[in-house]
């Protein structure tokens, strides 16, 4: 038994040097040269003051901006210290009332607007903390902002373009637009 | 499914088909021996490591010391990650100020990293300080991962020899696997994940000013969001590679800063595949027969692909509580058809990004897997949807299948299959010159029937058990399938989780300790007492009686052979839940 003990204590502690402490250590040198925002959460900063991350979503209700992604997180919506999901099941008759909830709140906010809802603005995220919403969501919104904003319709829906994420080499993932990114641009021109 | 889903799943398989080949001849040098691009920068640091831990290289164990030594060493990795957990409140690396982990929570994930499941009952962003995300929970992503492949490599190279008792020497195949193949990888991969925003910082969770104030559940004003961050990147790449699965965030790799990019989804759903494919080709080079390795890498294949096709239409449905809340509200959902730039489909659970199909491609390959990390909820699948993950764990985790394990467990169905094949047929069965006789079938039966019992024991009990029942958190079949998916997670050791199962509490966290404590040792050990036995057999030549085990006909005949096993030890569990849910849908 000893004979064992002393080479197991022994690798063990040295792997776990290697691969808990210089291994993470080297990658974090690297990444903290080459990729320093990246590395530190892709922070967007407005007038130096840091205003989120352009990875983690925010929760916008306000009718005169994008809504994002419904979160399911703790506490209150896109709580970034409590990521995760709604977990409902497809049988819960709890999703159908936040559904409900969801679908009665963007009618409130735009009693014209008859158009079908894009799911992705009925559903809530895995994360909690999508940043994105699918481009027809928020065409879907466009109408809504142009007019609270007093701006004129396709004036929105250029700033949607250029904020629309495209696939991968236009094969991987899902076109997609950054709310965050698209509000704050959306705040400097408008009111 | 749109022309980009088919076109993502065929690039999906094509990549990685095409690393399989050169990943799979590299290991395999790595295994015997040889020398490789690497051994110039790696070969003193082994070295140095032998000579401190005083071990001689060259000297091999049998099956019961390589067992021995296995569960020593993968002891030592539960004392450390529970104790870091225990007293993280005082040790440094802990900017957050987290503190101490209780007791049965702590017991549970280290239990969970060491069997390499990493089911995550805690939520990391508010739980582990970095030292035990870094110094307990990282090192056994690889020590763990590296666990499997060493058992592994002992029962290849028990097929590989004869008329010896010795199979290999466990630190040696540890420090390889570790030096030569994970680190290695896992350096390039989490390079390539920070470059597309997977955050690697040492420093204090961030915080911002929100653009648009909000309300919290006590009806307080909410004006600033904490970002949690920390060295993700080095946790995810191995996480990824070493089918480990235990994410930084509580949100695993749905989390934008685990998985922040189409390409990052793309990379991290390649890297659960890639050392299990990769293994299959090792296999075939080291017993002396590519065609073995290929013609096992075909019957995972064409199982991965059936699941996944089932998987791929399910969540391509739309929700029904989707299309009733929205039609109470008087509203209806767009989304039936799939127009451009509209995702068509279940998204309750889901990213944007990702989208469905990626996400279903996703959960077919981390239960295919020991994989268990997520890029969407499994809970809120469509009841098909959610059970073609499921019955992938039942098979074993042999499609594919985790590091090591799910090789070792797919050859264990091999040896069945031969063995079936030989009773009907009347002959003496034998794989790779190998004869199957009694002990390799009890072995054989034991690592089939152990993951069954405990899945459906456990299950058993929970369900009739307040503590076990209170962990549901969907109302009627679902709220069972949550209990049946977290026993299956941890007799299977694969990590993930219809996530709404409350199974933060002693009960689980005991239960499920204990049962992921068996369907690990409890499978390696029959395991390595196969390899030891067949190493000291003499090989048989091939003869005109000699079942050939490289044929289209033996691949179909091993698939079935899984499917039956598996249809017939659960179909009763699944059909209460998952199959009851679809059909009151």
């Amino acid at each position: 038994m000893i004979d064992m003990l002393k080479p197991a204590v022994i690798i063990f502690t040295l792997l776990s040097i290697l691969t808990g402490i210089i291994y993470p250590l080297v990658v974090t040198g690297i990444a903290q040269v080459a990729f320093p925002s990246k590395a530190n959460g892709s922070i967007v900063v407005k007038d130096g003051r840091a205003v989120g991350s352009e990875l983690i979503g925010q929760s916008f209700t306000d009718p005169k901006y994008f809504w994002g992604r419904p979160s399911a997180t703790t506490g209150f919506p896109d709580n970034a210290m409590a990521s995760g999901g709604s977990n409902l099941g497809p049988t819960n008759p709890a999703l159908a009332d936040a559904v409900k909830a969801r679908a009665a709140a963007l009618i409130a906010a735009d009693p014209g607007n008859r158009l079908p809802v894009p799911v992705d603005l009925l559903t809530a995220s895995g994360s909690g903390l999508d940043p994105h919403i699918s481009p027809a969501a928020a065409m879907y919104q466009a109408g809504r902002v142009a007019r609270l904003r007093g701006l004129s319709e396709d004036k929105v829906k250029e700033l949607i373009s250029r904020n629309t994420e495209e696939r991968w080499l236009g094969l991987l993932g899902e076109e997609r637009v950054n709310v965050l990114k698209l509000n704050l641009e959306l705040d400097t021109i408008g009111r | 499914m749109s022309g980009q889903g088919w076109i993502q799943i065929g690039l999906y398989f094509i990549v990685l088909f095409a690393l399989i080949k050169p990943l799979g001849a590299y290991m395999a040098r790595v295994y015997q021996g040889e020398r490789n691009f690497l051994t110039p920068v790696i070969s003193p640091v082994e070295k140095l490591i032998y000579l401190l831990a005083g071990i001689n290289a060259e000297e091999e164990m049998d099956w019961k010391r390589y067992a021995k030594v296995l569960l020593v060493f993968n002891f030592l990795g539960f004392l450390a990650v529970y104790g870091l957990q225990r007293f993280q409140a005082h040790l440094p690396l802990n900017p957050a100020g987290m503190s101490a982990v209780s007791p049965d929570s702590s017991f549970n994930t280290a239990m969970s990293f060491i069997t390499n499941t990493n089911w995550q009952g805690y939520s990391g962003e508010s739980t582990m300080s970095y030292l035990t995300q870094m110094l307990g929970l990282t090192v056994q992503n690889f020590l763990s991962a590296a666990t499997g492949m060493a058992a592994l490599v002992a029962l290849i190279r028990g097929f590989a020899r004869h008329s010896t008792k010795n199979i290999g020497n466990f630190w040696t195949d540890m420090v390889k696997t570790t030096l030569y193949i994970l680190i290695p990888l896992s350096l390039v991969f989490s390079i390539v994940l920070v470059s597309q925003g997977v955050v690697q910082t040492f420093s204090k969770p961030k915080t911002a000013t929100l653009v648009q104030t909000t309300k919290d559940d006590k009806g307080n004003t909410v004006t600033e969001q904490v970002i949690p961050v920390g060295p993700v990147a080095s946790q995810i790449a191995i996480k990824q590679l070493g089918t480990n699965g235990g994410g930084f965030f509580n949100a695993n790799s749905a989390h934008p800063f685990e998985n922040p990019t189409p390409l990052t989804d793309f990379l991290e759903m390649l890297a659960i595949l890639l050392i299990p494919g990769g293994l299959c080709y090792t296999f075939g080079v080291m017993v002396g027969d590519k065609r073995q390795g290929w013609a096992i890498l075909a019957a995972m294949t064409i199982i991965l692909v059936m699941f996944l096709a089932v998987t791929e239409w399910a969540e391509h449905q739309n929700n029904p509580m989707v299309a009733r809340g929205a039609a109470e509200a008087g509203q209806t959902v767009a989304g039936l058809s799939s127009a451009a730039g509209l995702p068509a489909g279940n998204m309750e659970g889901k990213e944007v990004r990702f989208g469905i199909t990626n996400s279903a491609l996703w959960a077919t390959a981390t239960t295919a897997t020991s994989n268990g990390s997520v890029n969407s909820m499994h809970d809120s699948f469509m009841p098909l949807g959610g059970l073609a993950p499921l019955l992938l764990i039942h098979l074993g985790e042999v499609v594919f299948g985790g590091v090591g394990s799910g090789l070792y467990g797919m050859l264990v169905f091999v040896i069945i299959a031969v063995f079936v094949a030989g009773l009907m047929v009347g002959r003496t069965p034998e794989y790779l010159g190998k004869k199957v006789e009694a002990l390799e079938m009890k072995m054989a039966s034991l690592v089939i029937l152990i993951p069954v019992f405990i899945i459906l024991v456990g299950t058993a009990i929970a369900v009739v058990t307040p503590a076990g029942i209170a962990g549901a958190s969907n109302p009627g079949p679902h709220g069972y399938s949550e209990i049946l998916y977290a026993f299956s997670s941890f007799g299977g050791n694969n990590g993930s989780a219809f996530a709404g199962i409350n199974a933060d509490t002693p009960f689980y966290n005991t239960a499920g300790g204990i049962i992921m404590y068996f369907g690990r040792y409890f499978i390696a050990i029959p395991i390595l007492a196969i390899a030891g036995n067949l190493a000291g057999k003499k090989k048989v030549p091939v003869s005109a009686g000699t079942l050939p085990t490289h044929t289209p006909l033996f691949i179909g005949w091993l698939i079935s052979v899984i499917l039956i096993v598996a249809a017939l030890s659960f179909f009763p569990a699944l059909a209460l839940g998952p199959i009851v849910e679809h059909l009151m849908m």
